[in-house]
């Protein structure tokens, strides 16, 4: 029992070896298995594991989650250091080689056409954040009488046209932001080759401050990778109260579907595939 | 503002790009697009129970 094959990627056949000491998942260093002009990188995982059932349960395990999706990345992102590689979803599990041989040859001209619209490119995040516990702060900062900074209120009335300024101040960041985010968004996506809007995420969950109003990713080629960065990277002195990341270079995790140049999520693109 | 280039990648931005990116295949061992998302649903409420000294209730 050589156990099940967890496959990462499809790549065209690359000359350039893997890094070393790549661990892969469930500790299996990935391992080439060519087929026609295709080759898929897969690690050989035990069923106790990778099994449907023990899939769906570790996968709601935050720990185990994060060990394999680490481990994915790990892989697909030394692939990207070699090739263009066209990332599969966490998870996709096979029974043997022969399994893997079949979805290769059933595929092949879907593998083919997305791998070529992806060469040569790779995925920039840009996220905006908004920042609203720091507008008073911002805001003293532009405000040509910062009269009061400091001080506690010294009535109700005063508390109260405090509290006004502040919620005024909000609503003014928001729309800024909105304006803002819209405005990056559309400048980023004319410098790109395509463009996805991701969710904004759950600030739980990434334990980021602030509120995202912006989670996109672009597809961008190498070479005009950096210029696209420093273009990110000017958007800084634009806005008081808002923060922009940029996360990558990531291989093209979010333009791996079949479909182009909508803007829909991601997840949506699920739907074409059967 | 500011621009911030991390060098460790966070969870979430990695669970945005493996659980709803990527190719979907559907393997031999296959769990469902439906059940991938609810895998989500269910992180948020595993967080949730995770930090529970955040004091407000959910964003979404």
């Amino acid at each position: 029992m050589t156990g099940l094959r967890y496959v990462y990627a499809v790549c065209r056949p690359f000359d350039t070896p893997l890094q070393a000491q790549l661990g892969g998942v469930a500790g299996d260093p990935p391992r080439l298995l060519p087929h026609g002009d295709l080759v898929a990188v897969v690690s050989h995982v035990p069923e106790a594991d990778f099994g449907e059932e023990a899939l769906r349960a570790h996968l709601e395990d935050l720990d185990w989650l994060t060990a394999t999706a680490r481990a994915h990345q790990q892989v697909v992102d030394a692939l990207t250091a070699v090739t263009t590689p066209l990332p599969l979803r966490l998870a996709t599990v096979f029974r043997d080689d022969s399994g893997v041989r079949v979805m290769l040859e059933e595929r092949e001209s879907a593998f083919r056409r997305t791998l070529d619209r992806l060469e040569g490119r790779v995925e920039w995040g840009v996220k905006v954040y908004v920042e609203p516990e720091r507008t008073e702060q911002a805001d003293s900062e532009r405000s040509a009488a910062p009269a009061e900074p400091e001080q506690r209120p010294v009535s109700g009335r005063d508390y109260l046209r405090r509290r006004r300024r502040q919620s005024r101040a909000n609503e003014d960041l928001w729309s800024r932001a909105e304006e803002f985010a819209t405005g990056l968004h559309r400048t980023l996506s004319g410098r790109a080759d395509d463009a996805r809007l991701h969710a904004p995420q759950n600030p739980r969950l990434s334990g980021a401050e602030g509120r995202n109003v912006l989670n996109a990713a672009y597809l961008v080629g190498r070479d005009a990778s950096e210029e696209f960065v420093e273009m990110v990277d000017r958007t800084k002195d634009d806005a008081p109260g808002i923060r922009v990341e940029l996360t990558g270079p990531w291989a093209a995790y979010s333009f791996a579907g079949e479909q182009e140049g909508t803007e829909e999520g991601a997840g949506k693109k699920a739907g074409e595939d059967s | 503002m500011t621009v911030v280039e991390r060098r460790e990648i966070a969870l979430v931005d990695l669970l945005d790009r493996l659980l709803a990116g990527g190719v979907v295949i559907t393997g031999d061992v296959t769990l469902r697009i439906a059940d991938v998302d609810l895998v989500r649903i269910d992180l948020n409420a595993l967080i949730s129970s995770v930090n529970r000294n955040v004091p407000s209730p959910f964003g979404d």
